[in-house]
Order: structure tokens, then sequence, then C-alpha cells
């Protein structure tokens, strides 16, 4: 055993040398993950703003220019041009300059004023279906604040009609900015990516360069070639949780509620799992090229769609959801959100604590039942 | 299968046996129960589905020799010489190394043996110091022992002074010295070579292989395996595979034996192409081929002399400026066991 033990710190210090002398795996390991989450931190949001609109004016009254300075005035839409017959609409949608186009009809201002009331139609570029949902909302209360608005005016009394009033207060990201719900999740996200990566190309590139064939024939057992391949990885994993978590808080200004020390040690747990995953791909797979395509097409891209990194797992079909259950980073997005965001410890996490230290053993066991010394 | 080789005229032992017959090195029954003895194979064989990759291949390695393996690409010698390392399970067959049977207990087989792989099997990014300092801590190496066998390397491949260049930059001769060094750190006494100076120039093989003769000379027994006929004259016995099949075994000169009653002859014309089919038209004459300027001809009997047969050319009107017996290479040799493999397999299919 200590024998053992003195094999793989000769194997960890080798990795460290090679390491070192490779400045592009450095590279990969320290700039490219603050760059993603520097990038993806302004990038990957949710939130809808500046929408191109048209407004198709053909009453031109004091009640229709009222409605569209209440657009002008939201953050949310741009107009792009007020015309006043619908001919342009098509074009407009077409060519993408505008996403919406809001038609007021002639005798708009003079209906709203006998009291009548009036329809003003929306026409929506629906191909980006999640965002022109959220447009739509912005556009009908605008439509409908400014209805109310007119209603009360004509009719003093009908704003005590409303019996019921829902008081809205949102926990934990008040101004529902999505950037404060999307830059823990690419911490959990980099990580995978990376280690998991970094572990893939671990073994396969001995066994290509042959020293691997070498390090059979000496007396290093198979678990200490595996403790001595991942810890160096793991190592870095941690260096990464640091820099990133830095990154987040300090430039991004994610609040960071819970504990330090609890993310630290979750994200080693979840370590097992991703280094126990590349390590699985790195014993079924020939050359480097190949581990990096299996790794990515085959694990990587499809844990990221169904973990609810982006689209929440409630959505998903039923069997679908059944499969995000064997995903580690489902269990790390609640982990790193709670702790950023709501502050959350042990009390509540520790069923994705239990998932994640039972998925990455028997990944890790997997992949070393799966490497063995004999070629075959 | 096993179609009976017709009998070959050679001295001592029958350095041709017929495959899945049982070798038994000419004296080690006289050093009692296989002491010495350091490689025992019998009858070892792997098939990797449908193919037989190494078939019922049989030899001893007695302690301190040199035992080299030759065949064309893809014969069978790296198969075999994976199988004694422990890295390759047989899938019939024994084979012992040290006293230790690799099909039972491969990493005992580990503990006694050094090893290099037909690929340069050294860290690239590491330093010279840092790959003699890693193998060395894998093997257990440390304190006086380890630094006693650094300098034992360093002195060996010739590299005091370079201790400190990263790997990649040597040149191939020094990168295989420091190859075959991390092998033979932690002293096996047996030690496997595989192509060990595959695309090393000449001056660095020849460098190589007095390191392989010292090694011997302290007892090491070494097997290595070499598509390089030259250089296999260095090896103390040699053994020819064929298509997984061992067809020959021997010292360099008892292989050279299969051409004592058919002498090689070596004539001198300005005409080799006449001079060929002349040749092969000939009763006496086995085969020909042309050997630079010259043509060599094996004919049937020794009882044939040179003088007959350049009487038999000029007779034709080729003119033959001189004639004479040559002395077998190892490739007439390894041709010649090739060929006549060849011929019996395909006799064995006719019939």
């Amino acid at each position: 055993m200590g024998a053992g033990i003195r094999r793989v710190i000769h194997l960890l210090r080798k990795e460290l040398i090679e390491l070192r002398s490779d400045p592009r795996l450095f590279g990969i390991v320290i700039i490219a993950p603050i760059i993603q989450l520097t990038v993806l931190g302004y990038a990957a949001t949710t939130d809808v703003k500046d929408i191109p609109l048209l407004v198709v004016d053909a009453d031109r009254s004091a009640a229709s220019r009222t409605l569209i300075s209440r657009f002008e005035a939201s953050a949310n839409f741009q107009i792009v041009d007020v015309v006043s017959g619908g001919d342009q609409v098509d074009q407009h949608l077409s060519h993408g300059t505008a996403w919406m186009a809001i038609t007021i009809p002639a005798g708009f201002g003079d209906r709203l004023s006998s009291g009548q009331g009036d329809t003003v139609q929306v026409i929506a570029d629906g191909t980006d279906s999640n965002s022109t949902g959220v447009a739509l909302g912005y556009a009908r209360s605008i439509v409908a604040a400014y209805g109310a608005e007119k209603a009360v005016e004509l009719r003093p009394a009908a704003a005590r009609a409303a019996p019921i009033d829902a008081d809205i207060r949102v926990w934990f990201n008040p101004r529902l900015e999505s950037r404060i719900f999307m830059v823990p999740g690419i911490v959990a996200l980099l990580l995978l990516v990376v280690t998991t990566n970094l572990s893939a190309m671990a073994i396969v590139r001995e066994r290509e360069v042959g020293t691997l064939e070498q390090l059979n024939v000496t007396p290093l057992a198979r678990w200490e070639l595996i403790v001595g391949k991942l810890l160096p990885y793991a190592l870095i994993g941690m260096v990464d949780v640091v820099l990133v978590t830095l990154v987040a808080v300090f430039w991004f200004e994610i609040p960071f509620l819970g504990s330090f020390p609890l993310l630290f040690l979750c994200s080693a747990i979840y370590l097992l799992s991703t280094l126990g995953l590349g390590l699985f791909v790195s014993t079924i797979s020939a050359t480097q090229q190949q581990a990096s395509m299996t790794a990515t097409f085959f694990f990587l891209t499809p844990m990221i769609y169904l973990s609810g990194f982006t689209f929440p797992i409630e959505n998903m079909p039923g069997w679908i959801q059944y499969v995000t259950y064997l995903i580690p980073l489902r269990y790390f997005l609640v982990i790193v959100r709670g702790i950023f965001l709501k502050g959350v410890g042990v009390a509540v996490l520790w069923p994705q604590i239990a998932a994640l230290l039972a998925i990455g053993l028997v990944l890790i066991a997997m992949a070393t039942l799966r490497s063995s010394k004999r070629l075959a | 299968m096993a179609a009976p080789n017709e009998p070959l005229a050679a001295p001592g032992p029958d350095p041709f046996p017929g495959p899945g017959r049982r070798v038994v090195a000419p004296d080690a029954s006289a050093s009692g129960n296989g002491v010495s003895i350091a490689i025992d194979v019998q009858q070892l064989t792997r098939r990797f589905g449908e193919f037989t990759a190494v078939d019922r291949v049989s030899f001893q390695v007695k302690k301190g020799e040199v035992f080299g393996f030759l065949g064309a690409n893809g014969a069978g010698k790296s198969t075999t010489i994976r199988m004694l390392c422990g890295l390759l399970a047989p899938t019939s067959g024994t084979a012992r190394v040290g006293g230790v049977d690799v099909a039972t207990d491969p990493e005992g087989v580990k503990r006694s043996i050094g090893y290099m792989s037909q690929k340069f099997s050294l860290y690239e990014a590491l330093t010279v110091d840092q790959n003699i300092a890693f193998f060395g801590g894998v093997y257990g190496l440390a304190g006086e022992r380890f630094a006693a066998r650094r300098e034992f390397v360093l002195d060996m491949a010739g590299l005091r002074g370079r201790e400190h260049t990263v790997t990649r930059t040597l040149s191939g001769g020094w990168r295989q010295r420091l190859a075959l060094g991390c092998a033979v750190l932690h002293e096996p006494p047996i030690v496997f070579l595989d192509e060990p100076t595959g695309g090393v120039d000449p001056v660095s093989r020849r460098q190589f292989w007095d390191l392989i003769g010292a090694l011997a000379a302290k007892g090491v027994t070494v097997l290595v395996t070499t598509h390089y006929l030259d250089e296999a004259e260095h090896c103390h016995r040699l053994a020819i595979i064929h298509r997984g099949q061992m067809v020959a075994l021997g010292s360099a000169h008892e292989l050279k034996g299969v051409f004592n009653e058919r002498p090689i002859l070596e004539l001198q014309t300005a005409h080799a192409v006449q001079a060929m089919a002349a040749l092969d038209a000939m009763p006496e004459v086995e085969k020909t081929s042309i050997f630079g300027t010259s043509v060599h001809a094996v004919v049937r009997s020794a009882a044939v002399s040179p003088a007959q047969i350049q009487a038999a050319l000029e007779a034709q009107g080729i003119v033959v400026t001189g004639v004479g017996v040559v002395t077998p290479s190892l490739e007439d040799v390894f041709l010649d066991v090739v060929e006549r493999t060849e011929a019996q397999a395909q006799g064995g299919q006719a019939a």
C-alpha cells in the first residue's frame, strides 16, 4: 500500500510536468473557462429587450399617438418605423427588420372616447417561439394598461370593479434577471466540459503514444494508474471552481448567499462523476480524436440539453424525465443554484449530493473494471 | 496440417523443427531441471477470432542468452513477446518466464522482466532525468540504489551532460538507448526488446547491439525481435517465425548449415539475364538470383563443382569471368526457409 502511494505520487508528478509543458493545455484549463464564463455570462440570457417593432397607425389621432408613446417608453421595444398602411408588414417581418407589427385601425380614437372599445392587431414573427411569447406578453400588458387607463377616465367607478389583485413578490432573483439564473449554471457546465474532456484524453493519449503499454509491464496497479491520472485533473477542476466563482461573484455580481466550503465539497463530489465519465470514454476509445468526439456527441451534448440548464425538466415528457435522473449535471445545477442564490445547505441539498456521489462511484468503478492492464 | 519436413542436412540438433514438435535446448537436461532456462515456451498459441497469430510455438532460452526472433512484419513476433510479458493472454499452450507462468500470474512475470516496445515508449515532454526518475519511481527504486542505477543509465545511454534535455529533442539513437536504460532500471534478469532498432541509423544500431551484448555478458537474458537480418548475426540463437509458426531454430551457423549440401555459387558475368535463364534450365541448379553485378545459383548437391557449371555456361556462349562458392548470409537462409515453408504449404493444400 505504501509502495502503491509512492507510485501514485510519481505518476502525479509526471502528469503535472506534462501539463506544465503543454501551453495549449494550460490555455484549455485556465484561460478558456474564464473567457467562456464571461462571454456566456453576457450572451446566455433569456431576457427579451429592444424588440424591433413596426407600428401601422391608420388613425393618426391623439389616442393612437399616446399608445405608440407607451411602446416607445418601454425598454422592451424599439420602434422601427411608424407607417399608415399595412402593406409593409410582410416585408419587415420577412426580412427580420421587425419582429412584431402593431396595427391601430382608423377610427380607434373615436371609438375609444365613445366608450365602445376597440381591437388593436398584433402580428408577431413566431420563429423564435420563446422570445415571441415573452414579447407578446409585454405588448399585451402595455395595451391592457392603456385600455384600463382609458376605462377609468371614462367611468371612474370601474377602477374598483376588480375584486382580486395579486400582490407579487419574487424571491431569490427579485428583478427576474436571467443572468442570475444562468451564470451559476454556466459554472456547472464549464466544469463538466473541461474535466470530462481532459480525463477522456488522459489514458487515451498514453495509449496512442505507446507509453500505456510500457506502464502495463510495470508493477503499477490499476487503481494506482487511475488515481494518479485523475488526481491532477481533479486539482485543475477545483482551481477552475475557484476561478469561475470569483468571476461570477465579482464581475457579474451574482449573489452568493451560501457556504463556499460547501460549494467546494460538492464540486469535488461532482468531479467524481465528470472525471469518471471521461475515464470511461477513455477506456472505450482508441485515439484522442475518438475520445473527444465520443465525449462531446454521445455524452456532453445530450447531457446539457437534458440537464435543466436551459429547458426546464418539468416540461419534458415523462420518459425523458426518467433519463435525466442519470445526468450528474442535473443534480449539480440544483446544488450551485441553491448555494449561490438561495443560500441553502446540506439539509436541503443532501438528495442531490447523494445522487452525485452514487453516480460518480459507479462511473469510476465501471471505468476501472474496463481499463484492464491486459490488452485482451 | 503438420506435414513432416523433408530431412535437411544440418550439423547438430535439427534447427528446422516441424510445427508443433517439442523443442528442447541442447543442454537443457545437462544443466539440471531447467535451472538455467530463463524462458520456456511450449505449444504457445494465440488466436484473434479466426486468425491464428501465433501457432504452437515452442522454444527455450537459456540464462544470459541473446535470443533473436526473426520474421516479416505480421509474422507473430510482437504477439509472442506480448504474451511473454503478460500483456496478452495465450489462447493455449504454456510459457514460463523466470519460472513464472504467464497465463496464471501475469503480474508475477512483470516483476522479473524489462520490456521495450516497438513504439518509442518514453515521455517526450519530460527531460532525460525526469523519465529516469519516473520509471525508477514506478519500479520502487529509491535512495542509493536509485542513484546508482541513474548513473548506470546515463553512462550506458551516453547521456551524461544531457540530463536536463527534453526527451523530444533527442536524436533516435539516444532515445533508443534511454528507452533501453529505463527498461532495465530495475535490473530485470530477463529483457524483451520488440524491434528496438527500428528507424535508427547504422552507427546507433551497432552501439545498441553492443549494449545488448554487455547486458548478456552480465547474465541478463535478452529476447529481441528484428527484421534486420544483418543484426540478427549478433544473437546467440535465432528463431525464424513465418505466419505464426516457428520454422527454424538454431545459431546463425547452424541455420546456415541448410546450404552445406546445396552450395551457393557466385558467377561473375556480363550477361546476367542470359546466365540466369541458362542456369534455371540446368537440372543441377535449384534456383538463381541476381546479387549486385553477379548471379547467385543454389545447386542441388555439393558434388556439383563450380567449374562444371562454368563450363556448361560457356558451352552456351555465356562468358563467365569468375566463379566461387559463397558463404550464405542470414538473408539467404531466411528467404530459403520461407520459400520452402510456402512450397510445403502449397503442396499440403494440393494433396
